[in-house]
């Protein structure tokens, strides 16, 4: 990564931290005393704020400077983390957004913020006075080490000791006990321990303050002395201890540091690939030792086999991030969306460690957004609607993700007014969408939320229904190959189901052949196979339809779709697929099995092609298309429409 | 292109399509391959009908003989894949074309070329870049960008894609 621009690096660490306090600000806004997420925000800002001075950011670092010196006073009690300064601090984390991705931002509503921010604090701190009386002198003894490396780091003990120092009265003793002999000393590394003892005003917080920015890779050990001390006796006891903290300590720091490396994701495209290519070539090495009978070589193969078998799995895995990542932004939006309508909104998640492939969950914010806000402005009622039904005020939303074999399941459940049946059906008839009095069952007239350009909300907020409508999400979930969902009942809420295939680089196909060509269809969509009799075979010249089951299915000829030219097999087969609700037959001239398939995109050059959504490698090198089932059953539907209305 | 006009010449990579000599620059070159197996993408131009496997990626396989008006014939043991790197739509695109033969790289200065005539060509004049004259012969560098924009349909001639370059 030494190449990467350090700006863009810089932004990408801006982007964490301000995630940090963000989740950190709105925790807080329920424990409002906690004193570690106090800390924690005030380390996120104040990271901030170095690095952005660092880096050029001098807009970022003066205002973030403001909020940190607010937290400042937070942490040291004077004022109190109260929700207005938690609303004003988020509003604040926003602009430090801008700020840092280099957006415009208006001085004057930086200025403004700052100002809202300031009285805030005001009156926060007249709200809760400072604790009263300086409480008795207390002695304490403070012991602590540095990680070896914490030099190099640019942690420096001198500013520590100095702090302390300023806290009350202050004895020192250097522990050099774990200092190795000279020749084995390594300059650049810190063996010393410090054994402390301070009698002082303050509390046991105040001292863990010096150490906030520290902590996390020290050792430190606090501990309240009764009555008078002597040095002889600190002096005695420090040095055993000490030098046991620090060899506890060493392990750990080596593991934080090592905790998690940041690599650009087209590099684990490029991985990915060539990982592709190592399975292909080895399936290939698995012919060529198969057919040739020398014992040494196939166990090679094999042992190859399993090599490169693991090393896609681990690739897979390396893909996968936590949908956490997508359901942290939502607590926000569901704080704002509260604020905005008015409404008592209270956001609950489950399974947050479930994992999906990166850009499977960057697909997927936009969607989920939009569910979610429908969810709370459309779905929930007002708390007053709410009491008068018998419901708590608070709506409740949960966001849910599972796995399930592999797809990854997301709901969206609120347990608001749910789907007004009557308004849908008025809506579309409206449009035109259906005919006035058309016989739909539950499940037709909830689909119709899904149809491009229906929109119930009765105006247009801000919140939704701009534009973007059901549709979109709905076409973005079949973009990365899922499915989606509405169950709702009246008076009791809604659900959105979205399933959603757990990465978008690898499927389960069908691998068949038509012709000469074989062809990928993606299992998912597999309802069965059936053979194609006969009698079916010679009555279906003009209308291409199958009854499965006392219902009517199209279905296609692949042969004729592709221009195959030759003579069908005696015994063709019908795939039958779906895409949720219609269903097509794809008669194909053989089932060749299961195929797991890296998924390729086609060109440029073959973009208009719609029959198929990409290719994928087989086993002996050669190519194969996977079908685009969505678009096959929009046609075979097509086609059918056309033939019932001609004949 | 402005550079050829600056050194005066150009390395390029020749190669036969149907007896006549074609030229590309030799700096979009990534590979000659010996054929590989293809795969029909049924409902595609059959300027790029079809696909192959290059070192594990999908890449179209274009057949220039069509943007020109010749026949395809069957391969022989001259046939050869070139692969080039080309930006299509703003987005490197590694590109297999068909060659009845490959000859060598070499270096066309650039008084030897000239611009295609605009009457009397049996080609679209505009898939073709500059002419070049060697040894008697006639050497074509094909004009890649409006080839592909049109993907390679020989018969559009009314209408070129983009605007005649400079």
């Amino acid at each position: 990564m030494s190449g990467a621009d350090p700006i863009e690096t810089f932004r990408q660490e801006a982007q964490d931290l301000l995630e940090q306090i963000e989740q950190g600000l709105l925790d807080l806004a329920h424990r409002p005393g906690d004193r570690e997420l106090v800390d924690a925000v005030f380390r996120g800002l104040h990271t901030l704020k170095g690095s952005g001075a660092m880096f050029g950011f001098d807009a970022l670092a003066a205002f973030t400077h403001h909020c940190e010196t607010a937290f400042d006073r937070v942490r040291k009690g004077e004022v109190a983390a109260t929700p207005e300064l938690v609303a004003v601090v988020l509003a604040a984390q926003d602009h430090m957004r801008a700020l840092a991705e280099g957006r415009p931002a208006s001085e004057v509503d930086g200025q403004a913020l700052l100002d809202d921010l300031h009285r805030v604090v005001e009156r926060a701190g007249q709200a809760e006075p400072a604790a009263a009386a300086a409480p008795a002198l207390t002695t304490w003894r403070v012991r602590f080490s540095l990680p070896a490396n914490a030099l190099v780091n640019g942690t420096r003990p001198l500013p520590l000791l100095d702090e302390l120092r300023e806290l009350g009265d202050c004895h020192v003793i250097a522990v050099t006990d774990a200092v190795p002999a000279l020749d084995a000393l390594v300059p650049t590394e810190c063996h010393l321990a410090w054994d402390v003892t301070l009698t002082t005003p303050h509390g046991r917080d105040a001292i863990e303050d010096v150490f906030i920015f520290v902590i996390d890779d020290m050792t430190l050990d606090i501990q309240r002395v009764d009555g008078p001390t002597t040095d002889e006796a600190v002096a005695d006891v420090a040095a055993p201890t000490a030098v046991a903290t620090q060899a506890e300590a060493a392990p750990e720091a080596r593991g934080k540091s090592g905790d998690t490396v940041r690599v650009p994701a087209e590099r684990l495209d490029e991985m990915m690939d060539r990982v592709g290519e190592l399975v292909i070539a080895q399936s290939r090495l698995k012919q060529l030792s198969a057919a040739s009978g020398d014992m040494a070589l196939r166990s090679v193969a094999e042992e190859i086999e399993r090599l490169a078998n693991e090393m896609r799995d681990t690739m897979m895995v390396v893909r996968m991030v936590p949908i956490i990542q997508l359901f942290g932004r939502f607590r926000r939006l569901i704080h704002d969306l509260a604020r905005d309508t008015g409404k008592s909104i209270e956001l609950s998640t489950e399974g947050e460690t479930t994992e999906l492939d990166k850009t499977v969950i960057e697909r997927l914010a936009d969607p989920l957004i939009h569910l979610v806000r429908n969810a709370a402005d459309h779905g929930l009622e007002t708390p007053e609607e709410r009491l008068a039904a018998g419901k708590p005020a608070a709506g409740q939303v949960l966001l849910a993700a599972r796995q399930s074999g592999a797809e990854v399941l997301i709901t969206i459940t609120d347990d608001g007014r749910g789907v007004d049946r009557e308004r849908v059906r008025a809506k579309a008839e409206e449009s035109g969408l259906i005919a006035a009095g058309a016989v739909l069952n539950d499940e037709e007239l909830l689909q119709l939320i899904f149809h491009p350009g229906f929109s119930t909300a009765k105006q247009i907020t801000s919140l939704s229904g701009r534009g973007v409508g059901m549709d979109v999400v709905k076409r973005t979930v079949e973009g990365l190959r899922g499915t989606i969902s509405l169950a709702s009942t009246p008076g009791q809420g809604s659900q959105v189901s979205l399933r959603i295939p757990l990465t978008l680089a690898i499927i389960d196909g069908l691998l068949v052949r038509v012709g000469t060509g074989r062809y990928v269809i993606p299992l998912a969509a597999v309802e069965e196979c059936v053979e194609l009799s006969v009698e079916q075979d010679v009555r279906s010249t003009g209308r291409s339809v199958l009854t499965l089951r006392d219902q009517l299915v199209p279905f296609m000829r692949l042969r004729t779709l592709f221009n195959t030219g030759l003579a069908p097999d005696p015994h063709q087969k019908i795939v039958v697929v779906s895409t949720g609700r219609e269903r097509v037959g794809l008669v194909v001239d053989q089932i060749l099995g299961d195929h797991q398939t890296v998924i390729k995109s086609l060109s440029a050059f073959h973009a208009d092609v719609e029959t198929f959504s990409g290719a994928t490698i087989l086993g002996d090198g050669s190519v194969a298309l996977i079908l685009d089932v969505a678009h096959l059953v929009a046609a075979g539907q097509r086609e059918e429409a056309q033939l019932r209305a001609a004949s | 292109m402005a550079h050829d006009e600056e050194t005066g010449g150009m390395e390029v990579l020749t190669f036969d399509l149907h007896g006549e000599t074609f030229a590309l620059e030799a700096g979009l070159v990534r590979e000659v391959l010996d054929l590989l197996p293809e795969t029909d993408v049924p409902g595609a131009a059959p300027f790029v009908g079809q696909v192959i496997n290059f070192r594990g990626r999908v890449i179209p396989l274009a057949d220039l003989r069509l943007a020109f008006d010749m026949t395809a014939e069957p391969a022989t043991v001259d046939s050869r894949i070139v692969v080039i790197e080309y930006a299509i739509d703003g987005e490197a695109t590694l590109i297999g074309l068909r060659a009845d033969k490959v000859h060598e790289v070499t270096s066309i200065p650039h008084d030897t070329t000239e611009e295609a005539p605009r009457v009397g060509m049996r080609w679209r004049q505009d898939f073709i870049r500059r002419l070049a004259r060697r040894d008697g012969d006639l050497i074509v560098i094909p004009d890649l960008d409006q080839i592909f924009a049109a993907r390679g349909r020989s018969t559009g001639a009314v209408t070129p894609i983009n605007a005649p370059q400079s």
